[in-house]
């Protein structure tokens, strides 16, 4: 079986993988990373989102060898010094979630979001996550907890 | 999905030659990976071009705007250079799919695939673009021959695709709201070889509205579509829309898309 290597919030992993692997199986199922969850598995619903090299991609549709030397950020990677990142702060806050199955891939895109779009207004958000599909909260402090996060992360 | 042996060359040349029968090339594989999960595609060899260096470049050059196969939506989407000469070709790769398909999907992918919803063929024949490919230069009006078909041979791998700079031009398209593929879209370009108007979405495979293209070469305005309409008989007819409804809305972009162009 080929080899891949890849540095995975901020450390260096490496295993053998068969090539249909996908990086969402290789994240929960080599590196135990379930934080990252599979949904619809057909690149619709969003909760399998992490970045890679700093890009909000959907992990149920590349495979683990196409991510050969990248840069993987999984919701994981997200707090540091045990401090929760600003959107998973605002998350909180807002009560951005109900039962919670969607929130890492929404707070792994909303992240990319305001990275692009340092200071998005309600449209720029509710687009900007059209890729993530919630089915609890109706959006609305999803959209509040974004621009909250957008706020505090100087937009 | 099926497994298989997966390649990553470094050039377009090491690529060309690990194509067999049975291979499929990956660009950004958001629709072929799809397809393999729904075991709708059993390639024995993936040939991955994600690693060939250049192959993702964007250049523009006087006249001439230049995408390399592997770019992705989102680079061309965010591309000054790219709205800067071809707002229209900007604008239509930030309304494919959602964010994180935009970050990964390719133009080249989607050009040689075909796919009867695709956004990027409207382009590249409203455009009268050229597609470039590892052994020759092939014209947008003989590029796409039909559903999920196009002028490309098996051993050939498409490399870039070069625009020419349109007069004005826009792409306006009623979108699917769930998955954001076009119902229907239609790209207008008035370029100085006349006005050219691509319909996706709405037949097996992007086609062009001649009647359309005579009316508004005579005059260059919405209302010169007023009683134009595209014949339904050979439109599809799915879940989605009738045909009858895809005619209509043919007629609705295409105004649309003239009146965004500034006619």
């Amino acid at each position: 079986m080929p080899n891949v290597s890849m540095t995975v919030n901020g450390k260096a992993v490496s295993a053998e993988v068969e090539p249909r692997t996908l990086l969402v199986q290789f994240l929960r199922e080599k590196l135990s990373l379930t934080g990252t969850h599979v949904g619809c598995d057909t690149s619709q619903c969003g909760a399998c989102v992490v970045h890679i090299n700093g890009k909000s991609v959907k992990a149920c549709t590349t495979l683990a060898l196409q991510n050969e030397g990248a840069e993987v950020t999984t919701i994981e990677g997200l707090a540091q010094n045990g401090e929760m990142h600003p959107m998973q702060a605002a998350f909180k806050e807002h009560h951005g979630l109900q039962c919670g199955f969607c929130t890492p891939g929404m707070v792994m895109s909303a992240i990319d979001l305001v990275k692009t779009h340092p200071n998005p207004d309600e449209k720029t958000i509710r687009e900007g996550l059209e890729g993530n599909i919630c089915r609890c909260t109706g959006y609305q402090n999803i959209v509040k907890a974004v621009k909250t996060a957008a706020d505090n992360m100087g937009g | 999905m099926y497994d298989f042996n997966y390649h990553r060359p470094g050039s377009v040349d090491e690529a060309v030659g690990l194509i067999n029968e049975d291979a499929k090339l990956l660009a950004g594989g958001q629709s072929l990976l799809p397809t393999m999960k729904l075991r709708l595609a059993q390639p024995s060899d993936v040939i991955d071009l994600g690693g060939i260096p250049g192959l993702s470049d964007i250049s523009v050059d006087g006249s001439t705007v230049t995408i390399g196969a592997t770019a992705t939506h989102a680079s061309v989407a965010a591309s000054s250079a790219v709205a800067g000469a071809i707002p229209a070709l900007a604008d239509l790769a930030s309304g494919i799919g959602d964010t994180q398909v935009r970050n990964v999907g390719t133009i080249g992918g989607s050009v040689a695939n075909a796919d009867p919803a695709a956004d990027y063929p409207a382009a590249v024949l409203g455009l009268g673009a050229t597609v470039h490919t590892n052994s020759r230069t092939i014209a947008a009006d003989d590029f796409f021959t039909g559903i999920f078909e196009t002028a490309l041979a098996e051993n050939e791998i498409l490399t870039k695709v070069s625009f020419p700079v349109p007069e004005a031009a826009a792409y306006v398209k009623f979108a699917n709201p769930a998955s954001r593929y076009a119902i229907v879209g239609v790209f207008v370009a008035k370029t100085s070889d006349g006005v050219r108007v691509a319909v996706t979405g709405a037949g097996g495979s992007v086609f062009r509205a001649s009647g359309m293209e005579a009316a508004l070469n005579a005059n260059f305005s919405a209302s010169a579509l007023d009683g134009i309409a595209v014949a339904s008989d050979d439109l599809n007819n799915d879940l989605h829309a009738s045909a009858e409804y895809r005619a209509h809305l043919v007629s609705v972009m295409a105004k649309r898309a003239v009146q965004a162009a500034g006619g």
